[in-house]
């Protein structure tokens, strides 16, 4: 069996980032999308991680930043998803359309 | 000299007593009403025969001397200078005091004005007793009596044209006592109006002697006028005098400005005695004598009083020859005697004019109060066609008033014959006879003024009782308070004119002599402008005792004796119906007169203009129409075009502001911004999705650009 390189990692990380990215542009329900962007941001995590082992540790400490920043989105997202919801009482993604002209 | 320095408390008499009146009167008792007001007057005329007669000692220690006390300066220095430019250029201060003066002119008038003036009072108390207001008609009479002892006292021309206002103040109270009534208030009205257009002259005559002379105190203007700097007929001084005689036409009731007096007669009678005929209206001949110094500087101006006053005498006389209501006779009288008063002044006759107000003040009051004494009969009927047979019944008042009958007619020796005798002969003898054609006016008016007064004496007391049985059921005679009077004032109506008993009849004309000082320099400057035949008239009677004087007073006693047997011809029968002569003889004479010369419906469209001339008002209304008309038209379309030309402005402006700023200033770059912003807005479309595709398909662009690149 031959031994697992970093091109399998890299090959992952495009798959989780290809699903991510037809989650966030195909699902309705924000809460998916949401979490389709924390798959996305996951398969980046992987790419740093995977390429930490080549140049050091600077991936690693990357992928821990992105995860603080991915918890920060969620928060956020989430909270403005919340008001979104308080006010149109849906989580349809094509309905969040109030910054239309 | 106690009382000869005191002289300024005889006008604060009355003032207390119209004072008390004003403060307290409503709740006083009548006894205690009469108890001050008739108290003040009678103090007021012991006081000033006392100061009278001091002042007959003063004059003997310096003659030719008036009185003079100063009480304190009421305008002027002392209360911060009021400095005016002279007609010359050079500065004067102006000043007027609180100063009174008592001369031999002032005297006279203190004398008649507080002795006539208490009768009167006392004769009031009876008159007034049943009307309502009693303390007020008192109040007002004390009041009158302050303004017109101040008149009479002051010393300057400013503090008589305070009393003169006060009179006038006064006159116009009492003529409008029976307020409630409409025609009295608008005669209040009347008087006091016209008195106005006089006052208006006397103040610009005033400012115009303050101007040239630089004070207007009695002396100082005496002693200038009379020290040879001006020339007789200097124009300045014509022009002063011929304002102040404006003034006294005004008061005095002269032509053109007497139409007030007649209407007056509707103020209670004793007031018509008091104001109306014996004091009042005499300030104007006051004034006139007072500024006699002058007068006599401008021959313009005497030429001009002496006409008036004949016109007036002969005018008002005609009237009344005509009229019906008995006090409106006696108005028309009073006019007319006026009249002759200013003829005498105007031709240089001082002291017989003088005369003629000091005995008209006791006959005419008299036949004011005997009138006052009929109506009272009468139930207050004044309408002499409803009277008739009298005499008996009050024969007090017949026969006092037929004694100022005689007075008034200028039968000997009653007071009238001497003082009217004296100025028509005066106005016969003056300048070389230059105004014989005023005596001869002057002579008819005697003669009307003996028919009409007779026509009144017989309608009233004589031919048959025409009155109707409930009036004639209640005809008594009046209580003593107005009979006592009427009998003192029948007793100076005979005796006052012996004082000026005249030389040619033997006499020693004392009035004349004792007036010389006031008058006696005129006829130095008479004399020094070439006019000697016009001298005082003191001088003029020794010089000038000639048969054509004997002869001219038989004609004047003719005249009134032929008045007399007229009148007895005419109406000593009359009855119910009864004729007048003059509407036998001349219809449309009668008509004239008895309308008065429609002199009233002349002013009504010439000056007040309360009727039309066509269709165009005239006169005060006319003035008013016309202003009316400017300021709803002028005025206010000026306003009204101010505010369409505001709406205008503010119309463009809202247009301007809400298209041109709003529009095309503001919402014309968003408009554009907008149009502009068109193509770009397309591209939000509003599908988050979308966008992020968008996103993706940049992302894989960018990616396989530099791959495969």
């Amino acid at each position: 069996m031959a031994p697992i390189t970093t091109l399998h990692y890299l090959v992952v990380a495009a798959a989780l980032f290809i699903l991510g990215v037809i989650g966030v542009l195909t699902r309705r329900n924000v809460v998916i999308v949401l979490m389709s962007i924390e798959l996305i941001l996951n398969a980046v995590n992987l790419n740093l991680v995977a390429f930490s082992r080549i140049w050091g540790l600077h991936g690693q400490v990357f992928a821990i930043f992105v995860i603080t920043d991915a918890a920060a989105e969620a928060a956020v997202g989430l909270g403005i998803l919340i008001a979104f919801f308080r006010n149109k009482e849906t989580v349809n993604m094509d309905e969040v359309d109030l910054l239309k002209w | 000299m106690f009382f000869l320095s005191h002289i300024w408390l005889i006008p604060l008499f009355p003032a207390f007593g119209a004072a008390i009146m004003f403060f307290f009167g409503r709740k006083l008792q009548k006894s205690t009403v009469n108890a001050v007001c008739v108290g003040v007057v009678v103090v007021a005329f012991l006081f000033s025969c006392v100061a009278f007669s001091q002042y007959l000692g003063y004059a003997h220690d310096n003659p030719g001397k008036p009185y003079q006390t100063m009480v304190y300066t009421w305008l002027g220095t002392d209360t911060g200078g009021m400095n005016f430019v002279k007609h010359d250029g050079t500065s004067a201060a102006f000043q007027a005091d609180v100063g009174f003066l008592l001369d031999p002119l002032s005297g006279i008038w203190l004398l008649f004005v507080t002795g006539v003036g208490m009768l009167i009072h006392i004769y009031s108390t009876g008159y007034m007793a049943h009307e309502g207001g009693y303390y007020r008609f008192f109040g007002y009479l004390n009041l009158f009596m302050f303004s017109m002892l101040t008149l009479i006292l002051a010393n300057n021309y400013v503090l008589m044209f305070v009393g003169w206002e006060g009179v006038g103040l006064c006159s116009y109270l009492l003529i409008g006592f029976y307020f409630h009534r409409h025609s009295a208030s608008t005669a209040a009205n009347k008087a006091f109006i016209v008195n106005r257009i006089g006052d208006a002259g006397f103040l610009l005559g005033m400012f115009t002697i303050a101007w040239y002379f630089g004070s207007l105190r009695f002396t100082d203007v005496n002693h200038l006028a009379r020290s040879g700097h001006f020339a007789i007929g200097d124009p300045i001084i014509t022009a002063a005098t011929l304002l102040l005689f404006v003034g006294a036409c005004g008061k005095s009731a002269q032509l053109p400005l007497y139409v007030w007096l007649p209407d007056a007669m509707e103020g209670p009678t004793p007031v018509s005695a008091l104001i109306h005929a014996a004091t009042m209206v005499t300030a104007g001949v006051y004034m006139v004598a007072r500024s006699n110094a002058l007068f006599v500087l401008a021959p313009t101006s005497m030429k001009t009083v002496a006409i008036v006053g004949a016109l007036t005498a002969i005018f008002a006389a005609s009237i009344g020859l005509v009229q019906n209501d008995i006090k409106r006779v006696l108005a028309y009288s009073t006019v007319s005697q006026l009249g002759y008063m200013f003829l005498a002044l105007g031709v240089g006759a001082f002291t017989a004019g003088v005369f003629h107000v000091f005995t008209h003040a006791f006959f005419k009051a008299l036949l004011f109060l005997g009138s006052g004494s009929v109506i009272h009969a009468m139930s207050g009927e004044q309408d002499m066609r409803n009277m008739g047979d009298l005499h008996k019944r009050i024969p007090i008042t017949h026969w006092t008033m037929f004694i100022a009958t005689f007075a008034i007619a200028g039968i000997p020796p009653f007071a009238g014959f001497f003082s009217k005798d004296e100025i028509l002969w005066q106005t016969w003898s003056s300048e070389h006879g230059a105004y014989i054609h005023l005596w001869v006016i002057g002579y008819v008016t005697a003669l009307m003024t003996a028919f009409y007064m007779f026509r009144l004496m017989f309608l009233t007391f004589h031919g048959r009782a025409r009155m109707s049985h409930e009036v004639e059921h209640h005809i008594h005679e009046s209580p003593k308070s107005m009979t006592v009077p009427l009998i003192i004032l029948a007793l100076c109506s005979i005796c006052a004119g012996w004082l000026g008993w005249p030389h040619s009849l033997g006499g020693s004309d004392h009035f004349a002599k004792f007036l010389n000082p006031v008058f006696s320099n005129e006829a130095e400057v008479f004399r020094a402008g070439g006019k000697s035949s016009q001298l005082a008239a003191g001088e003029k009677e020794e010089e000038h005792t000639s048969p054509i004087e004997y002869g001219l007073m038989f004609l004047s006693v003719g005249a009134g004796v032929v008045g007399w047997g007229m009148a007895w011809r005419a109406y000593r029968n009359a009855d119910k119906g009864y004729a007048e002569p003059i509407a036998a003889a001349a219809p449309p004479v009668y008509d004239l007169l008895y309308n008065k010369y429609y002199v009233d419906e002349a002013y009504d469209y010439a000056f007040t203009g309360r009727r039309k001339v066509g269709d165009v008002r005239l006169g005060v209304m006319g003035l008013g129409e016309a202003s009316s008309w400017f300021d709803s038209h002028v005025i206010d379309g000026t306003v009204n075009g101010a505010g369409w030309m505001t709406r205008l402005a503010g119309t463009l402006s809202s247009w301007w502001d809400k298209w041109i700023i709003d529009g095309l200033c503001v919402r014309g770059p968003a408009y554009l911004m907008l149009l502009l912003s068109y193509p770009i807005k397309l591209l939000q479309w509003g599908l988050v999705q979308w966008y992020a595709l968008v996103m993706v398909f940049g992302l894989v662009g960018f990616v396989a650009y530099y791959a495969w690149r």
